[in-house]
C-alpha cells in the first residue's frame, strides 16, 4: 500500500512517498542490487522481527517469482522453542532452503566451549563464518539496524568483510548515492543491511502495515521467568534458574528475539500490535538496552564482536 | 507521539539531511539537542554515556560520547567516520548524515551531502563566515544538496545582537547564491543554550523565522516532477518460469527521476530500442503511474533484449549515450587518481570498464580557484576529469538528476571505491587561473 504523505498544512507534494514507503522502497533497491550482483547470496533468519520483514520485504522484491535467496539461522541451541516451529512454517510456506549453522554441534564436539555465564551469543561467530566460508556465500544479508547500537551506526548498507569475516572499521568504503560497491576478491563477502535506515519503531509500524505475522512471544503472554542481573529470562533446560533465582508467573513480552540465555523479556500487558506499538513510542528504553545482556559487557562490545565477523 | 494513531505516523515523510561544521562550532551540541529535546535518546543510552563520562573523570555526560561510537574516536575525542542518527517527530522522521568537520574529511562531507536534502552549516557567531564555511557551502553547492540552513551558533556569546546575525547571513547568502546554492535559510541560534534550535528563543524576539526542527519539518522533500527527466535503470529480470506466470518478464528498478505510466513510449539505452510500457507492479500491486524513487517492475509490450545495466526512458525525452564523460570528482581514495588509470565505472546498474584519460585541473576549495593539470587527484581533492568508457553511456547532467548524473569509480584490483563523480559542470565554472590580487571570493 502507498500512502500518500500529509503533513500538517498539507503542504507536501502528491509524489512524496509516505517514510515507510520510502524505506521499503530503498530496502528493495537493495536486494534487487544483490540480486543482480552477486553468485550465491544468503539472508540471516533468525526468527526475530528484523528478519521476518527483511524476508518479507525478499518476497515482495521479487514477486511474482520466488525469493532467489536461501535461509541461514544460528541456531544457539537455546532458541525459543516457539521460534524455531516459526521458522520452520515460514520455510515451508514460501519454497525456501534453510541453511543452519549449530552452537551446540561446535560444543559437542569440543570446538567451542560453554562461557561461564551461560551465555551463547557470542559462541555464534564461528558457526557462522565457518557456514559461510564452507557454502561460499558471498553476500550474507543481516537484519542490522543503525539506531540498535552506536557501533552499528556506522556501519555500510554494503559492508566488505575478509576471509575471516572481519569488519575494520577504518576500512570502510564510502557510500555515495545510492551506487552500492559489491566488489570483492574470492574469499571475501560482503554484508548487506537492507533496513539499515530503519527503527525499531519503523519495523513494527512496517509489520502493522503489511500485517505480517511474529512468533507469538513478542506480544504479551503469561510466562514462567526468573531475574538475572535485572532482566527475566525464560527457566528452561538452557541453565536457570540456578540456586536462589526463583520461577515466577508474569505477564511479559519480548522486544527482541536472540538466544534465551540473554535475551530478557519485559512487563508489558501490550498483546496487540497496536499496544506494542504505543508502548514503544512511550519507551524510555532502547530495546538492547531493555533486553540484551551481551551489550551490557563493555562499552565497546558490539563493537568487538562485530570486529571478529557477528552481524 | 504515543498519543499520534499508527496511521498518522506511518505518513509522516522522511527527510535526509547532513550537518557540517568546524570542530569547534557546536555541532556536537546541536545533534544532541535535535536528539535529546526530541526525545531520541533513550534513558539507558543516557545512563551509558554518563558512566563512561564519570569512568573517565569528567564532570558531566559528555555528549559526544552519544555520536562516536567507535573505540579509536572516543579513545582520541574526534570523529573519524559519517555516523548516520534517527530522530522523529510527530510531523516527520529523520535521516541524519552526521559528518566530521575536520578538512581532512572532505570525503565524509561529500557521502553524507550525497544523499541528503538538505544540509545545515554551522558557524560560529563569533568568527562569522571563515574558510571551513566557504568549504561546507561549496560541497553544498557541489553536491546540489537542495536546503541549505546556515545555523549561526552561539548567539548567548554575542549578546544575542540583530546584526551580527544579520552581517553573517548576508554575506553568506551572497557567497552561497553565487555557488549555485537555490535556497538558504539562515537561523541564528545558541545550541548549548537552546535558543531556536526545537524552541522559540525568548533571548532573540527581533528574529521572527522558524527554529532549525520547525524547519527541518516543514521543507518540502520531493522536487516538482513535471520537470524531471524520467529513468529507470534496470537492476534485475524477473522471470518466474512457474505454471502460473509462464510468460512474465518483468524489468525491475527504483525510479531514478520522474514519472512513467502505463501506455507511455519508451526506449530502451544504449540498445535504443522502442516499445510501449504494458503494466507496472508496485511491489505486487498493479498501478497506472509511478514516480521516483518508488521501486517497481514495469513489463513492457514487445519481447525486446533487456538486460541489468540498461535504462529505460520515455522516447521523447531520451539521453544521449556517450563514451566521453566529462565530470567533477571527489578522490575518495587513499591511493591517487593518475592520467590513463584503468577503473570501473558504476553509473546507475551499469557498471563499465573505464580509463581516465586527463585531469585536465583540480580544485581549491577555500578560494575555489582552479589549479590546471595536476597530474593526480589524492585523498580528498575534488577536481574536473575525462573518462572514457569502453561501452556507451546514457548520462544526464548531475544539474539534472543526482542519481543518474552521477557515478563512483572502482578499482578493477581490489574492488575500492575511489572516486565520486557529477557529471558535467560544477557549480562554480570559474576561470580556469585566478589573479594573485582577485579578492572576488572573499567577501
Amino acid at each position: 500500500m502507498t500512502t500518500v504523505a500529509k503533513t500538517e498544512g498539507g503542504t507536501e507534494s502528491p509524489y512524496a512517498l509516505s517514510h515507510l514507503d520510502a524505506l521499503e522502497s530503498e530496502a528493495v533497491h537493495i536486494f534487487r542490487e544483490v540480486a543482480g550482483e552477486f553468485e550465491n547470496p544468503v539472508i540471516l533468519f533468525s526468527g526475530g522481527k528484523d528478519s521476518i520483514v527483511m524476508l518479507h520485504l525478499a518476497l515482495k522484491a521479487f514477486a511474482p517469482a520466488a525469493v532467489p535467496f536461501s535461509l541461514l539461522h544460528v541456531d544457539t541451541g537455546h532458541n525459543f522453542p516457539e521460534v524455531l516451529r516459526y521458522r520452520d512454517r515460514v520455510v515451508a510456506a514460501h519454497g525456501l532452503r534453510l541453511h543452519v549453522a549449530s552452537v551446540q554441534d561446535y560444543i559437542d564436539r569440543g570446538v567451542l566451549k560453554e562461557r561461564p555465564d551461560g551465555t551463547r551469543n557470542p559462541l555464534q561467530t564461528l558457526p557462522l563464518t565457518e557456514k559461510i566460508q564452507s557454502e561460499r556465500f558471498d553476500a550474507v544479508f543481516g537484519g542490522g539496524r543503525r539506531d540498535e547500537e552506536k557501533a552499528r551506526a556506522k556501519e555500510r548498507v554494503f559492508s566488505l568483510r575478509d576471509e575471516f569475516s572481519q569488519w575494520d572499521p577504518r576500512r570502510q568504503r564510502p557510500e555515495l548515492w545510492n551506487l552500492y560497491n559489491g566488489r570483492h576478491a574470492p574469499g571475501e563477502h560482503v554484508r548487506v543491511f537492507p533496513l539499515s535506515n530503519w527503527t525499531e519503531l519503523d519495523v513494527w509500524q512496517y509489520i502493522a502495515r503489511e500485517g505480517i505475522e511474529l512468533p507469538q512471544i513478542y506480544y504479551a503472554h503469561e510466562r514462567e521467568v526468573f531475574q538475572r542481573s535485572g532482566m527475566w529470562l525464560t527457566a528452561g533446560e538452557w541453565g536457570g534458574p540456578k540456586d536462589g533465582e526463583t520461577v515466577e508467573k508474569r505477564r511479559v513480552r519480548y522486544r527482541t528475539v536472540g538466544d534465551m540465555s540473554c535475551t530478557g523479556a519485559v512487563d508489558s500487558d501490550a498483546d496487540t500490535i497496536e499496544k506494542v506499538i504505543a508502548e514503544i513510542a512511550a519507551s524510555r528504553l532502547t530495546e538492547r538496552g531493555a533486553t540484551r545482556a551481551d551489550d551490557k559487557l563493555s562499552e565497546a562490545a558490539m563493537e568487538d564482536r562485530k570486529r571478529e565477523g557477528y552481524f | 507521539m504515543s498519543t499520534t494513531t499508527t496511521e498518522a505516523l506511518s505518513a509522516t515523510t522522511l527527510l535526509r539531511f547532513a550537518t557540517a561544521g568546524s570542530v569547534d562550532d557546536g555541532k556536537s551540541t546541536l545533534v544532541g539537542r535535535l536528539l535529546h529535546d526530541s526525545k531520541s535518546v533513550l534513558a539507558d543510552q543516557l545512563e551509558a554515556v554518563e558512566r563512561a563520562s564519570a569512568s573517565r573523570g569528567q564532570d558531566g555526560p559528555d555528549l559526544a560520547l552519544l555520536t562516536d561510537g567507535l573505540r579509536a574516536e572516543r579513545e582520541q575525542g574526534i570523529t573519524i567516520d559519517v555516523a548516520y542518527r534517527y530522530f522523529a517527530t510527530p510531523r516527520r522522521r529523520f535521516i541524519l548524515a552526521d559528518t566530521p568537520g575536520h578538512v581532512q574529511y572532505t570525503r565524509n562531507m561529500v557521502t553524507g551531502a550525497s544523499t541528503a536534502e538538505l544540509t545545515v552549516i554551522l558557524v560560529d557567531a563569533r568568527n562569522g563566515v571563515v574558510e571551513q564555511t566557504r568549504r561546507h557551502a561549496a560541497i553544498a553547492a557541489l553536491l546540489r544538496v537542495p536546503h541549505v540552513v546556515l545555523a549561526v551558533n552561539k548567539m548567548d556569546l554575542v549578546g544575542y545582537e540583530e546584526r551580527v546575525f544579520a552581517a553573517i547571513a548576508e554575506e553568506f547568502t551572497a557567497y552561497a547564491t553565487e555557488l549555485g546554492v537555490p535556497e538558504v535559510t539562515a537561523i541564528p541560534i545558541s545550541a548549548l543554550a537552546g535558543d531556536n534550535v526545537v524552541e522559540p528563543s525568548a533571548n532573540m524576539d527581533w528574529y521572527g523565522g522558524p527554529t532549525v526542527l520547525e524547519h527541518l519539518e516543514t521543507v518540502p522533500v520531493s522536487h516538482d516532477l513535471a520537470h524531471c527527466h524520467a529513468r529507470l535503470p534496470v537492476q534485475y529480470v524477473i522471470r518466474p518460469q512457474t505454471a502460473e506466470h509462464p510468460d512474465y518478464r518483468g524489468y525491475a528498478g527504483q525510479i531514478a527521476a520522474g514519472t512513467f505510466r502505463v501506455g507511455e513510449e519508451v526506449t530502451v539505452l544504449p540498445s535504443g530500442r522502442t516499445t510501449r510500457i504494458a503494466g507496472i507492479d508496485l511491489l505486487g500491486r498493479p498501478v497506472d503511474v509511478a514516480w521516483t524513487t518508488q521501486s517497481v517492475t514495469v513489463l513492457l509490450q514487445d519481447d525486446i533484449d533487456v538486460s541489468r545495466g540498461d535504462l529505460i526512458v520515455p522516447t521523447k525525452d531520451a539521453p544521449a549515450t556517450t563514451q566521453d564523460v566529462e565530470a567533477t570528482v571527489c578522490h575518495v581514495a587513499d591511493a591517487p587518481l593518475t592520467v590513463g588509470h584503468r577503473v570501473l565505472l558504476k553509473h546507475g546498474t551499469r557498471t563499465v570498464k573505464a580509463i581516465v584519460k586527463d585531469i585536465p585541473s583540480r580544485l581549491t576549495l577555500d578560494d575555489l580557484s582552479l589549479h590546471p593539470h595536476p597530474g593526480q587527484l589524492v585523498a580528498n581533492d575534488i577536481g574536473r576529469v575525462k573518462i572514457r568508457t569502453a561501452e556507451p553511456l546514457p548520462v544526464d547532467s548531475y544539474a539534472d538528476s543526482r542519481r543518474t548524473g552521477s557515478f563512483i569509480l572502482i578499482d578493477p584490483a581490489d574492488g575500492t571505491t575511489l572516486t565520486a563523480g557529477m557529471v558535467g559542470e560544477s557549480f562554480a565554472a570559474p576561470e580556469p587561473v585566478k589573479d594573485e590580487a582577485d579578492d572576488g571570493w572573499d567577501f
